[in-house]
């Protein structure tokens, strides 16, 4: 009964909290049966993770709604699970699960969209071969995620963590049949794990500091007072805390996993799995999971900060998102393939995240992780449902006009493009990057991130326009007539385009209502909200960015549907500009002549090494024993075999000639009889004689 | 007759029978040179015995005669195994009936 007893929570928590285990549980139970499936049970196979997800959709909501009243009484809601998974010498390792604000969002988020594309999937996969094998891996993915966001104890995140990273490898890598796509696998497995061998120094570092890994555990969890202030009070040198270090170790696990500058070259080839794929994982939710990492571990960042000042790590986590944002965003005006431009579209808001949270706290970034997860969901799953249409093909540069041949695809596609660019007041897009902007604004240290984010909204607005006008406007310019989607695919795209603008509601400065959830503070509603001072022009000014990057795009792209063959409109206007971003700002270049060469370099050396060094070392044995060998053979056959050869051939000879004797003939012996009893009876006679 | 007469004749006797039993091919004559050569034992024992010191007593003759039975059950003995022999190999020949050699 010992182990039962280690396993019984001590908690005096919700029986939502209780059971917050299954939410995870039942989507990778689900995966589970259906790996089991035969590859033809379609419809079983769909139901299982269609029917578990909305299972876990269902306990994420009561979860959330457990909390949310919580939260209206004015108690701080943060139950928890822990139990023993084993113990080492005196040093227990706990895992458990949590429910807060943080977790009940992000769980509904998770388990919401992932419902939706599941059903957005039923009819985008309908003609694969392997529909059953998708579900698998989409089911283990939605399990491995909800664990993530429910983790109470860095150990469980980080397993969670690489079974996401695992799934994502394998949707990746889904059509392996094609070269680019086992390619693009293993280019997102290797790049993100160069960003978890942080994350895991980090973990380690965390554990032989504070002995826990847990999250909150009555006051004596990593993240909660007398951690911290054991954390803080050591030095890592660089001026940073122990805390600060190891918070900068986690986000590098976060850069990896989230595609931030310079480990970002993975996203945009993981489009090589299918779109819906494309809209979960790499879109809404595992992109996303790094960020949220960061807001998970946000405590051991700020820790040490002055009010509203910042800590060293938070400045680091500032610059390298808002550099990310422009930086991708940039590439994304000059790619052609519709899931590209979305995927450094995702890199870029993104970065816009991770800079919200080094600028204005775990709020300002997870609010807009949440609208970027249903309107990026959505531009995906449109972008899904017009490659479907366009049958398969992929260059914005043949398409053209969809405006009416698609026109359900095209009126949500616009809402996420819209959400996107930050169209003011209506969208949900421009309050989560509004309040980014307003933090960077009182940024004390420097200006640098708010004029780079404000350029990177700039840039987002054209190249979205430009995005639009190809793929929806002009006429068509692709081989076969394009046709709509079905309604399984329209259905998640209408409610997704939905949420896209009313998610807006819950976080704008008149009712905050969800910085207020997050950061425990009660949520009023005033118009009081839109008097800060200066809020109201950088309002307008952001408009106006806005309306500057839609404009700039429709002025070069407009209804003008050029030939696919024609130079672009901005290579025409500035060439200059143009080749740099066509090549991604030569990334992948560098990496091809830094790392990838050391790596080339590396290895043969390696080979050399073992061909020569290794290998001459052991010919040079193989020699000695050969001649060795040698040695005995002669010792064998001259002298031992010698030997023995010549006592068989006496042998032999020897019963050869006896053998004549014994020659059958009875008269033979009956002579020889006769001659000895002669030879006798000679002898006889001889003896006796006198 | 002294006694070395009928010595001489059964040596000549046992020389006869040798020369048969070696030279022959044919089995059946090579068992008449053995019986000769029995016979030539029994006139020796006989002989033996009426020179010997005991005349009356019938020992030579018992031996003689024991000789006599020993050898008829010998001649029957040789005899079947040519015949079972023949029965073979459909010879008599002792030069082809070497089968026993090691």
């Amino acid at each position: 009964m010992q182990e039962s007893a280690a396993f019984t929570p001590q908690f005096a928590a919700s029986s939502i909290t209780g059971i917050l285990w299954l939410i995870p549980a039942l989507p990778m139970v689900a995966s589970g049966v259906i790996a089991l499936l035969k590859q033809p049970r379609r419809k079983p196979a769909a139901a299982l993770a269609i029917g578990s997800l909305s299972v876990s959709l269902l306990l994420s909501s009561i979860a959330f709604a457990h909390v949310v009243a919580g939260w209206a009484h004015g108690s701080v809601v943060r139950e928890f699970v822990n139990f023993t998974w084993f113990r080492f010498g005196s040093s227990t390792v706990d895992l458990g699960w949590v429910l807060d604000p943080l977790a009940a969002i992000m769980l509904v988020m998770v388990s919401f969209v992932g419902l939706l594309i599941f059903i957005y999937s039923v009819g985008y996969m309908a003609h694969d071969e392997n529909f059953t094998r998708f579900f698998c891996f989409m089911s283990l993915f939605a399990g491995a995620m909800l664990g993530v966001v429910i983790s109470n104890s860095l150990l469980l995140l980080f397993m969670c963590w690489e079974i996401v990273g695992l799934t994502s490898y394998l949707l990746i890598g889904f059509w392996y049949q094609k070269p680019s796509a086992a390619a693009a696998a293993k280019k997102a497995f290797i790049t993100t794990r160069v960003g978890d061998v942080f994350f895991l120094l980090g973990i380690v570092w965390l554990f032989s500091q504070t002995g826990t890994l847990l999250f909150y555990n009555h006051g004596v969890g990593s993240l909660e007072g007398l951690a911290l202030v054991n954390l803080l009070s050591q030095h890592a040198g660089l001026g940073l805390s122990a805390a600060g270090a190891i918070g900068l170790l986690v986000f590098a696990g976060a850069v990896g996993k989230s595609g931030q500058f310079p480990l970002h070259v993975w996203l945009p080839d993981a489009m090589e799995g299918p779109t819906p794929v494309s809209a979960l994982i790499h879109a809404a939710t595992m992109v996303a999971a790094g960020v949220f990492l960061v807001a998970r571990v946000y405590p051991l960042m700020s820790i040490g900060a002055a009010p509203h000042g910042t800590t060293a790590a938070l400045t680091v986590v500032t610059w390298v998102g808002a550099s990310t944002a422009v930086f991708a965003a940039l590439i994304a005006v000059a790619q052609n393939d519709i899931k590209r431009i979305l995927a450094y579209s995702t890199i870029s808001q993104l970065g816009y995240m991770m800079a919200g949270l080094g600028l204005g706290g775990v709020a300002v970034g997870m609010f807009h992780l949440i609208t970027h997860a249903f309107f990026k969901a959505l531009l995906f799953l449109g972008a899904g449902s017009v490659i479907h249409g366009c049958h398969e093909e992929q260059d914005i540069r043949r398409m053209g006009g969809l405006r009416s041949d698609m026109p359900l695809t095209f009126l949500t596609y616009a809402i996420g493009m819209l959400a996107l660019c930050g169209f003011p007041l209506l969208f949900s897009g421009f309050w989560s990057k509004d309040g980014i902007l307003e933090a960077a604004k009182h940024w004390d240290i420097s200006k640098g991130p708010f004029y780079l984010l404000v350029f990177g909204a700039l840039l987002t607005a054209f190249y979205m326009t430009r995005q639009v006008c190809y793929v929806f406007f002009g006429h068509w310019r692709g081989y076969e007539t394009a046709h709509e989607s079905p309604k399984v695919m329209t259905l998640p795209l209408a409610i997704l385009a939905f949420f896209a603008i009313a998610l807006g509601v819950i976080g704008t400065p008149a009712w905050p209502w969800f910085h207020a959830f997050l950061e425990n503070r009660t949520a009023s509603f005033g118009w009081h909200g839109f008097a800060e001072p200066g809020l109201l022009q950088l309002m307008l000014m952001s408009s106006l960015v806005v309306f500057l990057g839609l404009g700039l795009g429709w002025r070069l792209y407009g209804d003008k549907s050029p030939k696919p063959e024609a130079p672009d409109a901005l290579k025409r206007s500035a060439p200059w500009l143009w080749a740099p971003l066509r090549d991604r700002l030569y990334v992948d270049e560098l990496y091809g002549i830094t790392v990838i060469a050391f790596y080339a370099w590396w290895a043969r050396v390696a080979d050399w090494l073992d061909r020569r060094i290794w290998g001459g070392i052991v010919a040079l044995v193989a020699w000695l024993f050969g001649l060795w060998a040698q040695l005995n053979r002669l010792l064998d056959i001259d002298w031992v075999d010698g030997g023995f050869d010549k006592t068989c051939e006496e042998l032999s000879s020897g019963g050869g000639l006896l053998s004549r004797v014994e020659g059958g003939r009875v008269q033979n012996y009956l002579r020889i009889l006769a001659a000895a009893v002669v030879a006798l009876v000679a002898i006889l006679l001889w003896s006796s004689r006198p | 007759m002294p006694l070395a007469g009928y010595l001489l004749v059964a040596a000549l006797l046992f020389a006869i029978g040798l020369a048969g039993a070696l030279t022959r091919r044919n089995a059946i004559l090579v068992l008449i040179g053995i019986e000769l050569m029995l016979n030539a034992a029994n006139l020796n024992l006989i002989a033996f015995w009426r020179f010997g010191p005991h005349p009356e007593a019938l020992t030579g003759m018992m031996f003689a005669i024991f000789s006599i039975a020993v050898a008829a059950a010998e001649a029957a003995v040789g005899l079947g195994l040519v015949i079972a022999i023949h029965r073979h190999t459909n010879t008599t020949d002792l030069d082809k009936m070497n089968r026993m050699k090691g």
